[in-house]
């Protein structure tokens, strides 16, 4: 079978994604400790990085409608978030995290919402994107999905 | 794969973030680390073999240490019980306090950092950790075991261990007969997995 396509298609979307900001640097970091021992440990800590931020998504929605707010707590939830998402190299979404946490020490609860709804946004983008990208992996199974040798 | 002529050295990794423990556990057997993961200070003394209730450190707890762990590397920001906490009971513990210890935070605090280093960390890595930043940890090792060999020489035969620095290769901890080390199988916690580490020189 003719890979090239393929993998054509697989640098165009990485270099996109990286193009528009969506990943950064840590996401190379990742595909380097991917091997033959852990051949699919990209998309397993991806899958990680979503479950555990869904989860810390909707606990964030909850705290921040819940009256009076607990701004230490939704400072903590975001830390938590803003962490995890920069390990897997999601850039756009450490940065909304960085102006949650803003209104967040202002106390800002307006300034809060709208963030959390781009939080969201990029969320749900970065996770179709990934998606995507791990399909087209795949298709291309593991013997030639050895993502150095495309660099 | 051949039978391995020396034991990995044992990390024991704390941190509550689970994307974040797989990463790190990545990292560390990418190193040919034996890697044990736990997600809190707590469950980290649990498998130290000391309590977190205990204020005073028994020498008898050293007993319970089934298997060696030769460094332990934790996220600062945890719930419950901070990886300074964590810091501060190891370094109460006589059983435990010449483990090197590194701390993992996101936040770049100068006065964090130089915190946790007074109270005795050996490191201090800014996240996210990358593979780099892996080959720190040998040193501090050979450091600690050099040290632990020291003692055992002072309190078996009253004279200073004439060894220079610790041996290049990495045997067994648990065969020192050194009070903090024990040979005994335990079953791990966490994702501790048995099969032999492959020497990686892909990152020299």
């Amino acid at each position: 079978m003719d890979y090239s396509n393929l993998r054509r298609q697989i640098i165009s979307m990485k270099k996109s994604l990286f193009d528009q900001g969506y990943l950064d640097e840590q996401f190379n970091q990742l595909e380097e400790l991917q091997d033959d021992s852990s051949p699919n440990f990209v998309e397993e800590v991806v899958a990680l990085f979503f479950k555990d931020s869904s989860r810390l998504l909707t606990n964030i929605e909850q705290a921040l409608e819940k009256y009076p707010q607990d701004f230490y707590r939704l400072d903590s939830l975001v830390h938590q978030f803003k962490g995890s998402g920069s390990s897997i190299g999601a850039v756009r979404m450490k940065n909304e995290c960085s102006m949650f946490k803003a209104h967040c020490n202002n106390r800002n609860l307006e300034g809060c919402r709208r963030s959390l709804q781009k939080m969201k946004r990029e969320h749900a983008t970065l996770k179709q994107k990934l998606e995507t990208y791990f399909q087209l992996l795949r298709q291309v199974g593991p013997r030639e999905r050895a993502v150095n040798s495309w660099k | 794969m051949a039978l391995a002529t020396e034991t990995p050295f044992h990390v024991l990794a704390v941190d509550d973030s689970l994307p974040d423990r797989k990463l790190i556990e990545r990292l560390l057997k990418t190193s040919s680390f034996h890697v044990t993961t736990v997600d809190s200070g707590s469950k980290a003394l649990q498998f130290l073999g000391i309590h977190d209730e205990d204020t005073c450190p028994v020498s008898v707890q050293a007993d319970q240490l089934e298997v060696a762990v030769n460094l332990i590397i934790t996220d600062y920001c945890m719930p419950g019980m901070t990886g300074y906490d964590l810091l501060k009971k190891i370094k109460e513990s006589s059983s435990l306090r010449d483990i090197p210890v590194v701390i993992m935070s996101s936040e770049n605090i100068p006065s964090r950092i130089n915190r946790c280093l007074e109270e005795g960390a050996d490191e201090f890595f800014l996240k996210p950790v990358r593979l780099s930043d892996m080959s720190k940890l040998k040193p501090h090792i050979l450091k600690s075991r050099c040290k632990e060999h020291q003692h055992h020489h002072q309190e078996q035969h009253q004279q200073s261990d004439s060894n220079s620095n610790g041996s290049s290769n990495p045997t067994n901890n648990s065969s020192s007969s050194s009070d903090n080390s024990n040979s005994r199988k335990r079953k791990a916690e966490d994702n501790e997995e048995t099969s032999p580490q492959k020497n990686r020189s892909r990152h020299s």
